[in-house]
């Protein structure tokens, strides 16, 4: 089966580090990140990159529409 | 040649709002003026001309149906009386605040709380010192015959969409439901979406690719923005007050006293004046026909001619004040009123001008 | 393959659309207003219904909606949204009109008005966030506040004697034969997203097609007026307002 890779955008600046994205993430592959944005939330970071399957759960269920999110298959 | 029927003062306002091109009323039964849009239903304009008419489910509702099709641009008025007003102001302040063209048609009745279905003027500082909350004024007309109520239903929608602000009908029971003579007004068309774009840009008809969306509100949490709001409300207000003021004078050019009043009691005084005139006593009536802008100036000018006013209404004294302040103390303003529904006759009215004005 | 890569015009899966535009939202961080708007934005762009549409913004936290998506708005007084837009759609019947009402907003203030367009069968959308609380104003009890729920006018919990009970108004607009669509979904996973935008898509649909009134109620968190994260507000609503506003399609004709 050809596999897929996929890798996500955050608009660190839009993510209010509600962690919704993080939670719905199956692969895990998101984290929020320890620096927080200038509004002072820890915004949401792939933090296990290689994981990601391009889903776009995350994306699905972020609330702010921070998320854009690729795919390709290899 | 126009057409000249007879009819009652409310359904001169039905007639009337088809003619002018009104797209929608909205409306809920009240006693006294039920029959505006029990006409408008038995006309089925929407057969004719496309206007929409519809039985709201409360006064609220219908002023807030008519706040939504005001903001597509569209002729949208309502009417009622009375304690039905008094469930419309806020939505009244709201379309005075998001600067909308209603029209909304006040036949008043004796009040306050459930009060009477008679006749009544005492919803005068509810029209003129708006009466909802924050600071904004309606354009007020008043009529005194069935003419005016159909004149003034056109009338209305001119001044609302010249100034986009809503105008107010300040009428009462007994115009309402009497019967006169009226010549009605020959039909507009409505207007196209088109006019609709170029008259009221501001119009909520679907944001195309060319433009930024419309949106009408009138929230602003930061108070500067409020407070602009307001300076443009103002503005506004001033403007109609430099060009909109109407009023009749009837034998005042050699009058040595006058006598103030609107709408219906200014038939009744100008009865009671002509009895005062036998007597060789020389009285004048002014009648503001709009309430707001109320006529200051030609009051303020009378004054200095005059030995003394009666003003006269059927309340409790409201329009006495703005009398007052025009005259601004150069000569004595009386009051006399009648309250509950009662409406005064010429002869008493006149007994109170001998007793409380006359020198 | 590295991310680099992998990040580029024609792998593109999934982006914000153009009609939700780039002002932040004043949402709180997990709130289900946010996706819903989300949902709306790409419905009304995909369906290319922009230059149609009409929406009605009643007060309540998502009066702000008229500044997050690009289309035409109204606001309206809190409680009267189905009244305007009822004048809205009359005057404009070819046009895709919807309310989107909180749950004081409609089940509380504006009950009358929200049953008279459903009865009167408005051609009208009316997406209806249930989330239990008044959340602009600080987190007070709503009429589906749930009973022992507690909320800054029933600090001890809804007392049903002396607080009545939570209203579960959707049950009652089934009954109205106006309505042509009545559902209850949640925005609370990836499942209930899509299912979610689903029922607003047929929501916008039958509008157009002058079915009759639907309404997508969607049970929604308030984690700051829960006092709960974003996750535990979602794990919260599945054990308690979801028995209470039971998912799913409660009308389709």
């Amino acid at each position: 089966m050809a596999k897929i890779k996929g890798a996500v955008v955050v608009n660190t600046e839009r993510c209010k580090g509600c962690d919704l994205c993080v939670v719905a993430c199956p692969p895990h592959t998101l984290a929020l990140s320890k620096e927080a944005n200038t509004k002072g939330y820890n915004y949401a970071y792939m933090a296990n990159p290689d994981s990601c399957t391009g889903c776009a759960s995350c994306a699905y269920v972020c609330p702010d529409a921070c998320i854009t999110v690729y795919k390709v298959k290899l | 040649m126009e057409e000249t029927k007879l009819m009652k003062g409310n359904e001169a306002i039905a007639e009337a709002a088809i003619r002018c091109g009104c797209d929608g009323y909205f409306g809920y039964p009240i006693t006294p003026q039920s029959e505006i849009m029990e006409t408008l239903m038995a006309l089925e304009p929407w057969k004719t001309t496309g206007m929409v008419v519809l039985q709201a489910e409360s006064e609220v509702a219908a002023i807030n149906m008519v706040y939504g099709a005001s903001a597509c641009g569209k002729k949208a008025m309502t009417s009622s009386s009375s304690p039905g007003v008094s469930l419309k102001t806020e939505g009244i302040s709201y379309i005075a605040s998001a600067e909308l063209p209603s029209v909304i048609v006040n036949v008043m009745r004796g009040g306050p709380g459930l009060g009477t279905i008679q006749p009544s003027q005492a919803d005068y500082f509810q029209a003129v010192k708006g009466g909802g909350h924050g600071d904004y004024k309606l354009i007020v007309l008043a009529p005194s015959s069935v003419q005016e109520m159909a004149d003034f239903t056109c009338l209305a929608f001119e001044l609302a969409f010249k100034y986009s602000t809503p105008a107010m009908i300040l009428s009462d029971g007994i115009i309402g439901q009497m019967m006169e003579k009226v010549i009605l007004p020959p039909q507009q068309p409505r207007m196209t979406e088109e006019e609709i774009r170029q008259k009221f840009p501001r119009a909520t008809l679907g944001k195309p690719a060319d433009r930024k969306p419309n949106i009408i509100t009138s929230l602003a949490i930061e108070s500067e923005v409020m407070e602009k709001t307001n300076f443009r409300l103002q503005a506004k207000y001033r403007e109609i007050e430099k060009y909109e003021v109407r009023y009749e004078t009837y034998l005042c050019e050699d009058a040595e006293y006058l006598m103030v009043a609107f709408g219906s009691v200014a038939r009744i005084c100008k009865t009671a004046v002509e009895e005062a005139r036998k007597e060789g006593i020389k009285v004048g009536v002014i009648r503001p026909i709009t309430l707001f802008p109320f006529p200051t100036k030609i009051l303020a000018e009378y004054a200095d001619r005059v030995k003394g006013i009666l003003t006269v209404e059927m309340n409790a004294g409201q329009m006495v004040e703005d009398v007052r302040l025009a005259v601004n103390g150069k000569t004595p303003v009386e009051f006399y009123g009648k309250m509950g529904g009662i409406v005064p006759a010429p002869d008493e009215i006149f007994e109170a001008f001998k007793k409380q004005t006359l020198k | 393959m590295n991310i680099t890569e992998i990040i580029h015009p024609a792998n593109l899966v999934y982006k914000k659309p153009d009609v939700l535009n780039d002002t932040p939202m004043h949402y709180c961080p997990g709130c289900s207003h946010g996706v819903v708007h989300k949902l709306i934005a790409e419905i009304i762009e995909e369906n290319n219904w922009q230059e149609k549409t009409i929406g009605v913004a009643p007060v309540g936290c998502s009066v702000f909606a008229y500044n997050y998506l690009d289309i035409d708005w109204q606001q309206a007084a809190h409680g009267r949204a189905p009244a305007v837009a009822t004048g809205i759609k009359r005057l404009l019947p070819d046009r895709l009109v919807f309310t989107y009402q909180g749950d004081g907003d409609l089940a509380a203030i504006g009950t009358a008005e929200t049953i008279h367009a459903c009865n009167r069968g408005e051609n009208i959308t009316i997406i209806f966030i249930n989330n239990a609380i008044y959340g602009m104003t600080g987190g007070q009890m709503a009429p589906t506040t749930l009973e022992n729920m507690k909320t800054s006018t029933s600090p001890a919990g809804r007392n049903i004697e002396l607080n009545g009970y939570p209203l579960n108004i959707t049950d009652l607009l089934v009954k109205l034969r106006g309505t042509c669509y009545v559902t209850r979904q949640s925005v609370y996973n990836v499942a209930g997203v899509r299912k979610a935008k689903k029922a607003i898509q047929k929501g916008f649909e039958n509008s157009m097609a002058k079915k009759g009134t639907s309404i997508i109620e969607i049970v929604s968190t308030c984690s700051s007026g829960w006092k709960l994260t974003p996750d535990a507000s979602n794990k919260w609503m599945v054990a308690n307002m979801f028995p209470a506003y039971e998912l799913g399609d409660l009308k389709d004709i």
